[in-house]
């Protein structure tokens, strides 16, 4: 096991290495945009004078490395500073969103990785069958259509019939319950998005494996084809399929800004694309680095669970 | 010329007409009926989707920069005079003004008894700090030119005496502007990111680029206004979105209607879709230092190769009226109404190009949506248009972020909009007196200049009309800018909502007071 708790150690560490890098590759791409918070918050109205005076106030006449050393000492004592556009703390803007698109993914996730594991074995087991056919189609055009326009027919479908509300507006007061039934639609169209991917994976893993001679030899002895997957094939499969799901996970999280304007909900992804088109800085760097963490942790869970998967990783010799 | 001015001067009226070819008339025509017969009552919590509406909004008057912010700030505060709903000028905090005889001296009397919702009364102090916090050196505010020529503002008892380095007889409409608005002030300051506010409505919670939530003030002065128990406004910027939540009844008032798909919507039982004629307008502005364009010939060609009613067709939906180059809707009080109106003449167009000695002209002209909504569009039919007269306009379709900055007063040819501004002055010195801030075509006209200064001053109004006749002619016939088209405030609503006969035309959502104007049938 001690080959598991070096890794973890030695990809935490290279992960804060990445984290540090992004910061610095968004702050400087947040520069190269052209122009900054006063010009596109005056928009219009807009005269160097007040161009000047607005700029002085947020301190964004520094130079671009003493506003870069100042935001990451903060950020270093877990200060994240507070919003230029609205002098909100960027801690209190992030809390809720973040949670509403933590929800938002953990439940397109509950929906779609089962289901398309179920129905990538499934496939696999039936392969070439009208069944694996149907299924194949089915997924590659969920997945082929832009997401809004899965979103609109869902709700043209679900919500102008009143079955579901088009908008999954979020407030404190909103239980778990009704929050579920606010979010189907969106939950929904993630899941009609991502689940042709990892289905299509499973699929392919296993097909894979029951050409080898061990699978074969499972076979010959008599087995049935659903206990010759489930026990030999899929545990060895498991390492394509854990690196896809986790690939897809870390989309729900940060991907998802097309279905939150559909669906008018607030999560992160609204929040980085005003901040980018109005240059508020320190929120951008805060949601992009929150955006980094999730492929990081995902990609290292990945990493684990396929290792722990493959005892010839863990018994190295 | 007469049926020239009834052509310009589409009115609402016109524009029910104007629906009625659309197809909606039974919708439009008893909507309008209902509403003269409806009293306003109270109650109800009134849901408003909007168009606009970001993360990054405040609560800060000096950023106010889209209808989502501008209309529950109005809601929350009052300024010192409003544009009532036929353009004239009433008072709101304060209750009456006088000018000196040369009109560069005003005093105006604050209302008593008004109180913000912290309960503290409003006094001519809060007043003067309010308007203070827009000027001098430190401000930031999108407000700031318009307080510029104030040179000192004092209280004196219930009065403030306010000085301009000129004299300004539209001073008044001024400080209607929704930016200036009266906050609390401690010790000649006003804390600009306070959620206190004097208006009908009590700021509850303000989640920006998601909602807002207010309730009634109980303690509201004005007496007809203020409806609704409590209002909530949501930032819905997808239009399908916005249109799909009046349609399944999550809203009850979209303030920007998609035109592409208005028709659709008409088809939606029991939804009435609003449309205003207003100031606001789309033009195409030239930099007037720059060749080609500094030659007025060119201008002029310029000008008669645009097919004006073909964009209000295919660009407004037919929901606007085609512009005369005249920066004014035709309903407001100083409008040329004998000015000839330009319409598309390429024959005209290639004898103003061989009066500038040429045969043909190419220019680039840059376009981008966030200009105003289809400005790609109308570039490319204004390409298609003009081409029969010689011009061969490439359109350069540019970036829409950062538009105002790299594209807008840099390109010496592009898409532009201005919203109007409730007089001539107000809109002359805004955007075409010589070295304005906001001169987007550069245009430095001495007799135009002269004028201006002339006219603001002048307390005889046939003097002052004459003025601004000759302006006009001006400005259409040696003025950068080409305004094909002004855009009615297209909003739509639930036939639950009540609203007045007559909607404020000088901003969207009725002059912005749609939350204290309104109410629930």
């Amino acid at each position: 096991m001690s080959v598991i708790w070096t890794m973890i150690a030695k990809r935490l560490g290279l992960g804060v290495l990445t984290l540090f890098v992004i910061s610095v590759i968004i702050f400087g791409a947040t520069e190269l945009l052209p122009g900054d918070l006063a010009q596109n918050i005056l928009g219009q109205s807009a005269t160097p004078e007040t161009v000047a005076a607005f700029r002085k106030e947020l301190g964004l006449d520094l130079p671009a490395y003493t506003r870069y050393f100042n935001w990451l000492f903060g950020a270093l004592q877990g200060d994240f500073g507070t919003s230029l556009a609205n002098k909100r703390p960027i801690a209190d803007l992030i809390a809720t969103r973040l949670g509403n698109t933590l929800f938002l993914a953990l439940y397109a996730a509950a929906i779609s990785v089962p289901l398309s594991l179920l129905l990538g074995i499934l496939a696999a087991l039936y392969r070439n069958s009208i069944f694996d056919r149907t299924v194949n189609a089915m997924a590659l055009s969920s997945i082929s259509f832009p997401e809004f326009f899965v979103a609109y027919i869902l709700i043209f479908v679900l919500a102008q019939s009143g079955l579901f509300p088009s908008m999954s507006r979020m407030d404190a007061t909103v239980g778990f319950g009704e929050a579920l039934y606010r979010t189907f639609l969106p939950a929904l169209t993630l899941t009609l998005v991502v689940t042709a991917h990892m289905m299509r994976m499973t699929r392919a893993a296993i097909i894979n494996l029951l050409a080898s001679p061990y699978i074969e030899m499972a076979r010959l002895k008599g087995m049935k084809p659903m206990r010759v997957i489930l026990k030999h094939a899929l545990p060895n499969a498991l390492a394509p399929i854990i690196t896809v799901v986790a690939l897809n996970l870390a989309y729900l999280v940060t991907g998802v800004v097309v279905v939150e304007v559909v669906f008018v909900y607030p999560g992160l992804g609204q929040l980085m694309v005003d901040s980018v088109s109005k240059r508020d800085f320190p929120v951008v760097q805060a949601v992009a680095l929150i955006f980094a963490a999730a492929y990081v942790l995902l990609n290292l869970t990945a990493d684990v669970l396929s290792t722990l998967s493959n005892p010839r990783l863990i018994h190295r010799k | 010329m007469t049926d020239l001015r009834s052509q310009n001067g589409l009115s609402r009226r016109g524009l029910l007409k104007g629906a009625t070819a659309l197809g909606a008339a039974g919708l439009i025509l008893s909507a309008s009926v209902r509403r003269a017969m409806a009293e306003p009552k109270r109650g109800g919590i009134l849901r408003v989707a909007f168009a606009s509406g970001n993360t990054t909004d405040s609560l800060d008057p000096a950023t106010w920069d889209s209808q989502f912010v501008q209309c529950f700030n109005v809601a929350r505060n009052a300024t010192l005079t409003e544009i009532a709903s036929d353009g004239s000028l009433v008072g709101e905090i304060a209750e009456s003004w006088e000018a000196s005889a040369d009109a560069a001296t005003w005093t105006l009397k604050i209302r008593s008894g008004v109180t913000f919702h912290s309960g503290k009364t409003l006094t001519a102090d809060d007043v003067v700090a309010s308007l203070n916090y827009h000027r001098g050196e430190e401000s930031k505010s999108a407000a700031k030119p318009l307080v510029d020529p104030i040179t000192d503002i004092k209280a004196e008892g219930d009065t403030v005496v306010v000085t301009l380095s000129g004299g300004n007889a539209d001073f008044p409409f001024i400080v209607a502007d929704y930016h200036l608005v009266i906050l609390p002030s401690s010790e000649g300051k006003i804390d600009p990111m306070t959620t206190d506010g004097c208006g009908a409505y009590v700021l509850d919670s303000f989640e920006p680029g998601v909602s807002v939530k207010m309730s009634r003030n109980p303690n509201y002065w004005k007496t007809d206004r203020g409806w609704f128990d409590g209002i909530e406004a949501l930032a819905i910027v997808d239009s399908a979105a916005r249109q799909n939540a009046l349609i399944t009844g999550e809203v009850d008032v979209i303030d920007s209607v998609d035109l592409n798909t208005v028709t659709l919507l008409q088809r939606a039982p029991g939804l009435v879709i609003l449309p205003v004629a207003g100031n606001q307008h789309y033009v195409f502005v030239m930099d007037t230092r720059a060749t080609p364009f500094s030659d007025n010939n060119v201008r002029q060609a310029l000008k008669y190769g645009i097919d004006r009613q073909e964009l209000v067709d295919k660009i407004l939906q037919g929901y606007g009226s085609i512009g005369n180059d005249i920066p004014m809707g035709a309903q407001q009080p100083y409008y040329n109404t004998e000015l000839e109106q330009k319409t598309y003449d390429p024959d005209k167009a290639k004898f103003y190009l061989k009066e500038a000695g040429m045969d043909s002209l190419s220019v680039q002209l840059s376009v981008a949506d966030s200009a105003f909504a289809g400005a790609v569009d109308a570039g490319v039919l204004y390409s298609e248009r003009a081409a029969a007269a010689g011009i061969n306009i490439e359109v350069v379709r540019e970036p829409s972020d950062g538009y105002w900055d790299n594209v807008w007063m840099k390109k010496p040819f592009c898409a532009s909009y201005w919203g109007g501004r409730p007089t001539p002055d107000l809109m002359f010195s805004t955007a075409y007196s010589g070295g304005a801030p906001w001169n987007e075509s550069f245009w430095d006209n001495a007799r135009f200049n002269e004028l201006l200064i002339a006219a603001r001053s002048e307390l005889d109004d046939d003097k002052r009309r004459a003025m601004y006749w000759e302006m006009q002619d001006l400005l259409a016939n040696q003025g950068g800018t080409v305004i094909p088209m002004f855009a009615s405030y297209v909003m739509a609503h639930t036939d639950k909502v009540g609203v007045p006969e007559v909607v404020g035309a000088n901003q969207g959502m009725d002059g912005l007071r749609a939350f204290e104007r309104w109410w629930f049938v």
